[in-house]
C-alpha cells in the first residue's frame, strides 16, 4: 500500500490527462456558449443526458446489488460487495455532473438548493430537475454511508500498522475503532439498516430519471412503464459494469483466490435475468405503441426501428440481448471472459438504449414542421469519454487509498488479499503483537478462519488474545 | 398550454400560470436543463446557444422595455407582458376599466393584414372570445391536453 509503482503513476498521469482534456472542452465550452455542442432546438437533450441517465444507471450497481444480497444472505456476495459499493458512489459523482454540465448557466447551479436567499424564491418542485436533485443528493448520501460503514475497521486496521500522517489520516476515519464485540454488534445494525434503507431510494432515484422523460407529453416518452423499465435497465448495466471492474482488479491485482469462476458465474445468471427483463420491457412496450398506433408515437417508433435510428437500435437489441442470451445462458460460455464480453456488449447496448429514448423522441414530437436533427460535436465526444476516463481513475486511486479495497468479509469483516499476504498463514506474521487489541477483518469463510486462526497460533500468538468475529457458525 | 411546459418548467419558479392565465415565464431565467423546451409540444422554446452581439448602430433596436438575455437562458413567447402590465397600470392610474383591444401585443399591432386579435377570454363581450366560439376555430394539439387558449380561424370556404 505504501510502494507504488511507476505503472500506477503511468496509468494515474494517463487517464488524469483525458480528465483534464474533459474539464478543458467543459470550460471551453462555458466560454464560448452553448451552441459548441450539437444541441439544438428542438433537440435539446443528447449526448449529456443520455451520460447522465447511463451512469446514474451504473451506479444502481453496487448499493442495490450489494444491499440485495446481503438482505437474501447470499454467500458468495461477500468478494462482490465493495467492488460494487465503490462504483455506485463514483458513478452517482460523474452522473450528478451531467445536469450541472447541461445547465445553460452552470456557475448558477446552487440556484436548485432551497435556501431562503434574497431573491425571495424557491425552486420549483414541479421540475423534474430540482426532483433530480433531491433524489440523487439522498442517493449518494445514503450511499457514500453505505460504503464507508463497512470500511470503518479497515481504517482501523491500517491505523494501527501505519505512523506518521497517514496513522492520523486512517486514525481520524477509523472513529476510534477497537474492535470490541458491542462496537461490531453495532456496525451490524447499522448495515441491516442501511441495506433495508438504501433499496426504496436506488428505486426511487431512476424512477425520478425517468420521470425527467414520462412527465412530459412527447411521443413515446409519457409512459406509465418508463419508472421500473428504467430501474430494470439501470440494475442491468449496474451488475455489467461491476463485472467488468471485478474482472479487471482480478487479473490487476491477482485476486484469483478470492473472486472464482463461481462469483462470475452468479453474477454471469444475474445479467441473463435482466436481459430477459429487459428485452421483455422492450417488447412489452414496442408492440403497445405499435398496436395503438397513435400517429405522432409511430413517427418516433418507425425512425428507431427502420429510419435514421434504427442501425443504433438494432446493434441495441443485439448488444443488450442477443448477445448476453447466447453467451450466458449457455454454461460452457459462462465463464469469466464469456461474462466479460456479454457485459461489454450490455454497456455498449445500454448506453444505445438511453441516447435511443432521449433524440428520436425529441426530433419527431407532435408536429412534423418542427422536427429536428441531432448529430453530436466534437464537445460532447470529449466530455462524454472523459467520464469513462474518470471512472477508471477514481476506481484506481480508491483501490490505491483503502485498504483491503477487496475485501471477503462479510458485513464488515473483511481480509487483506493483497497477493503478499492473502494466506492466513502470511497475514499471521503481518499483524503486530505489541499493538493488537483484536485481530481485524478475519476470513467470513469458515475455513478461511480457521486458516487464519491456526496461523496465528503458528505466528506465537496466545489464544486467548485472538478474538474472531463471524456471522456464519465457526466450526471447532 | 398548461400542460407540459409548465409543469416541466426548470427551477425558480419561472414558468407559471399566472392569473391573467398566461403561461408565463420570467425573462430572466437562469438554467437550461431544458426541461421546459424538451417537454414543450409545440416546440416553441427557444434557448440562447450564445451570448448576443449586436454591432452598432443595431443595439438601438433593443425594446428597452425588455431585458436583453445572455447565453444559456430560455425564452418564449409572453404575449408582450411588459406591454400588459404597462397597459394595467395604466388603466389603474387614470382609475378605469380597461377596454377591450387596449392591450396589443406587438405581434398584434404590427400586422399589416390584422389577422391576430387579442383579449380578454373571460369576458364574453369581447372580439377575442366572439372569435373564439366561432365554428371556423380550432385549436392547436388540444388532443395532448394542453388546454390551448390560442384558436385559428380557418378560411372561410367559398363552395
Amino acid at each position: 500500500m505504501q510502494q507504488t509503482s511507476w505503472r500506477f503513476w503511468s496509468l494515474v498521469l494517463f487517464l488524469g490527462a483525458i480528465v483534464a482534456a474533459g474539464v478543458g472542452t467543459w470550460f471551453y465550452q462555458m466560454y464560448m456558449g452553448f451552441g459548441m455542442t450539437g444541441i439544438n432546438n428542438p433537440v435539446y437533450w443528447a449526448f449529456y443526458i443520455t451520460n447522465f441517465v447511463f451512469w446514474i444507471g451504473i451506479s444502481h450497481a453496487g448499493t442495490l446489488i450489494s444491499a440485495i444480497l446481503r438482505l437474501v444472505n447470499a454467500g458468495w456476495r461477500r468478494p462482490v460487495t465493495r467492488c460494487a459499493e465503490v462504483i455506485t458512489v463514483f458513478a452517482l459523482m460523474i452522473g450528478a455532473m451531467f445536469p450541472i454540465i447541461h445547465l445553460g448557466r452552470p456557475w448558477l447551479f446552487f440556484w436548485l438548493i432551497p435556501y431562503p436567499s434574497s431573491r425571495l424564491i424557491w425552486p420549483n418542485f414541479r421540475s423534474p430537475l430540482v426532483w433530480d436533485f433531491f433524489a440523487i443528493t439522498t442517493y449518494l448520501t445514503g450511499s457514500v454511508l453505505f460504503l464507508l460503514l463497512p470500511m470503518i475497521p479497515d481504517f482501523a486496521l491500517v491505523r494501527d500498522r501505519t505512523t506518521g500522517w497517514r496513522h492520523w489520516v486512517y486514525g481520524k476515519l477509523a472513529l476510534g475503532w477497537q474492535g470490541t464485540t458491542k462496537q461490531w454488534h453495532r456496525l451490524e445494525s447499522a448495515m441491516q439498516i442501511m441495506a433495508i434503507a438504501i433499496l426504496p431510494v436506488a428505486v426511487s432515484v431512476h424512477t425520478i430519471v425517468s420521470f425527467d422523460f414520462s412527465m412530459a407529453p412527447v411521443p413515446m416518452w409519457h409512459s406509465t412503464m418508463f419508472g421500473p423499465y428504467f430501474v430494470a435497465g439501470a440494475i442491468f448495466s449496474g451488475i455489467a459494469g461491476l463485472i467488468i471492474a471485478m474482472a479487471t482488479l482480478r487479473k490487476l491485482l491477482h485476486l484469483e483466490d478470492y473472486l472464482h469462476p463461481l462469483h462470475f458465474q452468479n453474477l454471469g445468471k444475474l445479467l441473463l435475468m435482466m436481459s430477459l427483463l429487459w428485452g421483455y420491457f422492450v417488447f412489452a412496450e414496442r408492440l403497445t405503441v405499435w398496436c395503438g398506433n397513435e400517429p405522432s408515437e409511430m413517427e418516433v417508433f418507425w425512425v428507431t426501428q427502420r429510419g435514421s435510428f434504427a442501425p443504433l437500435c438494432w446493434t441495441m437489441v443485439v448488444c443488450n440481448f442477443v448477445i448476453p442470451f447466447a453467451i450466458l445462458s449457455l454454461k460452457k460460455l459462462r465463464t469469466i471472459s464469456g461474462c466479460v464480453v456479454a457485459s461489454c456488449g450490455v454497456l455498449v447496448g445500454m448506453w444505445l438504449e438511453r441516447f435511443l429514448i432521449v433524440v428520436p423522441s425529441l426530433s419527431h414530437k407532435y408536429l412534423p414542421y418542427a422536427w429536428g436533427h441531432y448529430r453530436p460535436r466534437p464537445v460532447e465526444i470529449m466530455i462524454t469519454v472523459s467520464t469513462f476516463a474518470a471512472m477508471m481513475l477514481l476506481y484506481t486511486l480508491f483501490a490505491k487509498l483503502v485498504p483491503d479495497h477487496l475485501g471477503v468479509g462479510a458485513q464488515g469483516r473483511r481480509a487483506s488479499v493483497s497477493p503478499e499476504h492473502r494466506r492466513g498463514q502470511a497475514r499471521a506474521r503481518l499483524v503486530d503483537h505489541q499493538s493488537m487489541k483484536a485481530v481485524y477483518g478475519l476470513y467470513a469463510e469458515p475455513h478461511d478462519v480457521q486458516r487464519v486462526f491456526h496461523g496465528l497460533l503458528a505466528a506465537g500468538l496466545p489464544e486467548g488474545r485472538i478474538t474472531i468475529i463471524s456471522s456464519d457458525p465457526i466450526e471447532e | 398550454m398548461r400542460r407540459g411546459a409548465v409543469r416541466a418548467g426548470v427551477s425558480d419558479l419561472r414558468s407559471h400560470h399566472t392569473a391573467e392565465g398566461l403561461n408565463a415565464q420570467s425573462l430572466q431565467p437562469l438554467h437550461r436543463h431544458a426541461c421546459c423546451a424538451n417537454a414543450c409540444p409545440y416546440s416553441v422554446r427557444y434557448f440562447d446557444f450564445f451570448n448576443p452581439e449586436w454591432p452598432k448602430p443595431l443595439h438601438l433596436q433593443l425594446n428597452p422595455d425588455v431585458s436583453v438575455r445572455e447565453v444559456g437562458v430560455m425564452e418564449k413567447c409572453t404575449f408582450c407582458v411588459q406591454r400588459i402590465n404597462a397597459t394595467v397600470g395604466e388603466a389603474k392610474a387614470e382609475k378605469r376599466e380597461l377596454k377591450d383591444g387596449d392591450i396589443k401585443p406587438a405581434c398584434v399591432q404590427s400586422c399589416s393584414a390584422r389577422a391576430l386579435v387579442f383579449g380578454d377570454l373571460n369576458d364574453p363581450e369581447s372580439d377575442v372570445s366572439r372569435l373564439s366560439k366561432s365554428p371556423r376555430g380550432s385549436k392547436l394539439l388540444e388532443d395532448v391536453g394542453t388546454l390551448p387558449k390560442i384558436t385559428y380561424l380557418s378560411r372561410q370556404s367559398q363552395t
